[in-house]
């Protein structure tokens, strides 16, 4: 057991200054109007640094250090450009416990999980991207003997990047990777929940990347963020949130005739089948931490898997032993190696959390375990806690059909595989599955019934950068890692070229 | 919370009516959309009335009176009404930070929706079984 210290404590390896500027051009710049906004941690909900609180100006003068790097960029080798990115995966290799100590404390995530998870992701995605754009191919298509069609990736120029709050660096890199790698430079603004931990990691690899490439603009929703959505100065937004304003995005978009990428979250079902529960072996143990997955990141997770089906004749046994081990996670100090689950990242998810458990009382689901805030005393007391919680219930209920994001899993049992299939995609969302099974034929076709855009097979909650990640139905539009996010980046330009000496003779 | 008025279907309490009534005084007429997903999403989001575009898509559950500023709709997605239908819904409003681009984020509060089960009179009275 290691226990960190805070940052700017005695032997914390982290520090963070009083107050952060914007980064843009490769300076800080003071918010033009001059405002800054205080930032809590929910480890404490205690304020620890202010930020800029910017404002339509401010995305200006990023979007002015954009586009002037934009050529520069462009026209630097896919070589040259992958070196940066090496170089910043090292440079956050070289200082993992600091990054994790941060993050954690903007946050209020286990420490364990940036240092398993979060940062080790966040290096490999840069890395994967540095190796994607060297690897990548145009295309040539002959036509006929004197015509071919060249098909060449360009990147699109300056884009807006909104990223959410529940795993700032990695739900950064996500965006930044395949957007730097194809050529393009970025305006971004982190959520103003957690806004403290990216600036953190621009103060580490300033030096690294050539000035106006990347540009950090932080503020509220309303006035920095929706200045960059709604600016005619980008050639697409990216954007990682929730429906009502991936629609209001989508809307800004169309009225300048840009394209959009949009991850609106999930209600994600985790479907247990009563193989495996043959033998209480190895694969037994694997699922029944696979049902326990939900409270990874206090359940603050796009694809938390919310949802968990049992099939009916092991569904007590299989709960029970579930139940056990939910039991057994250790909730306490996020920066105490030991500690599972930590706190939620801010006071009105807490609140939310807890109007949800409310509601699924009154609709009569079945409260298992949990269903509080936790108060874990000292200085962790005003922080931002609640306890795992399991719900037995129908998935008509709210609990079953809204993306809660905390830890509260919804449990409800079904028949067969039709069922299971039907239960599954009864659901507005189309994110992440889980399917747990030791017939790998009901195993595919259970995977390719679920209506989402990943389905987890025997396991949950990986995310590796060469798999696609993205949501089916209302969970959003596009897909991000994987080679093929540098699409999502990219115009395809074609010259079709004529070698034929020849007029057609039409005129 | 204290008291709550409204329609059938929605209601707020006296500190979300509170923080209405200023956000209206500097942004004019106001109404709500009901989001749903992940991150920010189950938060009714407040918008100057015009800025978010609604539809055939969308139902509206009902218009909130706040003395002194004109009614302000409240809105969501038919799809995700048809999951909620059977739930009366008041805003509340907490302390907190960030909610997509509703008006109120830079106040250091948030809206929050609190929910109760309508009655089997309140669902016939609205039409449903």
């Amino acid at each position: 057991m290691t226990v960190y210290a805070a940052p700017g404590q005695p032997g914390s390896p982290a520090t963070y200054a009083s107050r952060y500027d914007n980064w843009i051009g490769g300076e800080r710049v003071a918010p033009v109007e001059g405002g800054y906004f205080e930032n809590p941690s929910p480890v404490t909900g205690e304020a620890f640094t202010e930020v800029a609180r910017s404002t339509a100006a401010d995305i200006e003068l990023a979007l002015d250090a954009a586009h002037a790097a934009a050529p520069v960029w462009a026209a630097t080798s896919p070589a040259d450009r992958a070196l940066v990115l090496n170089r910043v995966a090292d440079r956050i290799e070289e200082h993992i416990q600091e990054l994790a100590v941060a993050e954690v404390w903007d946050n209020g995530k286990p420490i364990r999980e940036m240092l398993a998870a979060d940062l080790p992701l966040t290096v490999d995605h840069f890395r994967y991207f540095a190796g994607a754009i060297r690897a990548q191919e145009g295309g040539i298509s002959q036509l006929d003997d004197d015509t071919v069609a060249y098909h060449f990736h360009e990147p699109l120029g300056v884009v807006g990047q909104i990223i959410p709050w529940n795993f700032p660096l990695l739900m950064a890199t996500w965006k930044l990777a395949p957007a730097l790698a194809a050529g393009n430079t970025v305006v971004l603004k982190p959520a103003e929940q957690t806004p403290a931990s990216i600036m953190y990691l621009m103060d580490l690899i300033a030096d690294l990347l050539p000035p106006g490439v990347v540009n950090v603009v932080n503020g509220f929703g309303v006035e920095a963020g929706k200045p960059l959505a709604a600016s005619g100065r980008v050639a697409k937004v990216a954007f990682t949130g929730e429906t009502t304003t991936g629609r209001l995005i989508m809307q800004y978009a169309s009225q300048h005739l840009k394209p959009v990428t949009l991850e609106l979250g999930g209600k994600s079902p985790n479907i247990f089948f009563a193989d495996v529960a043959a033998a209480t072996d190895a694969f037994y143990d694997k699922a029944l931490e696979g049902f326990t997955m939900f409270a990874l990141n206090q359940g603050e997770v796009c694809t938390c898997p919310s949802r968990a089906l049992v099939q009916e004749s092991i569904y007590d046994r299989f709960l029970g032993d579930c139940l056990e081990r939910v039991r057994a996670i250790r909730q306490g100090n996020p920066l105490d190696t030991d500690t599972m689950v930590g706190a939620q990242a801010s006071n009105d998810q807490l609140e939310k959390i807890l109007s949800y458990i409310d509601i699924g009382i009154q609709e009569g689901a079945k409260l298992l375990t949990g269903g509080e805030r936790v108060d874990l005393g000292g200085s962790l007391s005003g922080g931002y806690y609640v306890a795992p919680t399991v719900f037995e219930g129908a998935n008509s209920m709210r609990i079953f059909q809204e993306e809660i994001f905390g830890p509260v899993v919804s449990v409800a049992p079904f028949h067969e595989l039709q069922d299971a299939v039907r239960i599954a995609n009864d659901s507005l969302y189309g994110l992440g599955a889980g399917v747990w099974t030791r017939d790998m034929n009901t195993a595919y076709r259970v995977g390719r019934a679920v209506q989402a855009g990943r389905v987890w097979t025997n396991c949950y909650h990986a995310y590796p950068a060469h798999a696609a990640f993205g949501g089916y139905k209302n969970s959003g539009i596009g897909r991000e890692n994987h080679r093929m996010m540098l699409d999502h980046y990219q115009q395809t330009k074609n010259l079709l070229v004529s070698y034929s000496p020849n007029a057609l003779g039409l005129f | 919370m204290t008291t709550t008025r409204g329609t059938a279907r929605v209601g707020l309490t006296d500190q979300a009516a509170e923080l209405l009534r200023s956000l209206h005084a500097e942004h004019g007429p106001l109404m709500f959309h009901q989001s749903g997903g992940c991150c920010d999403g189950s938060s009714p989001m407040c918008y100057p009335v015009g800025e978010f575009l609604t539809g055939e898509s969308d139902m509206r559950l009902g218009d909130l009176e706040v003395p002194g500023m004109e009614p302000v709709p409240v809105w969501m997605a038919r799809d995700q009404f048809a999951h909620w239908s059977h739930t009366h819904l008041t805003i509340d409003v907490v302390p907190g930070r960030g909610s997509g681009f509703s008006l109120e984020s830079p106040t250091g509060n948030r809206f929050l929706i609190r929910s109760r089960l309508l009655t089997d009179e309140e669902l016939a009275a609205l039409g449903e079984e």
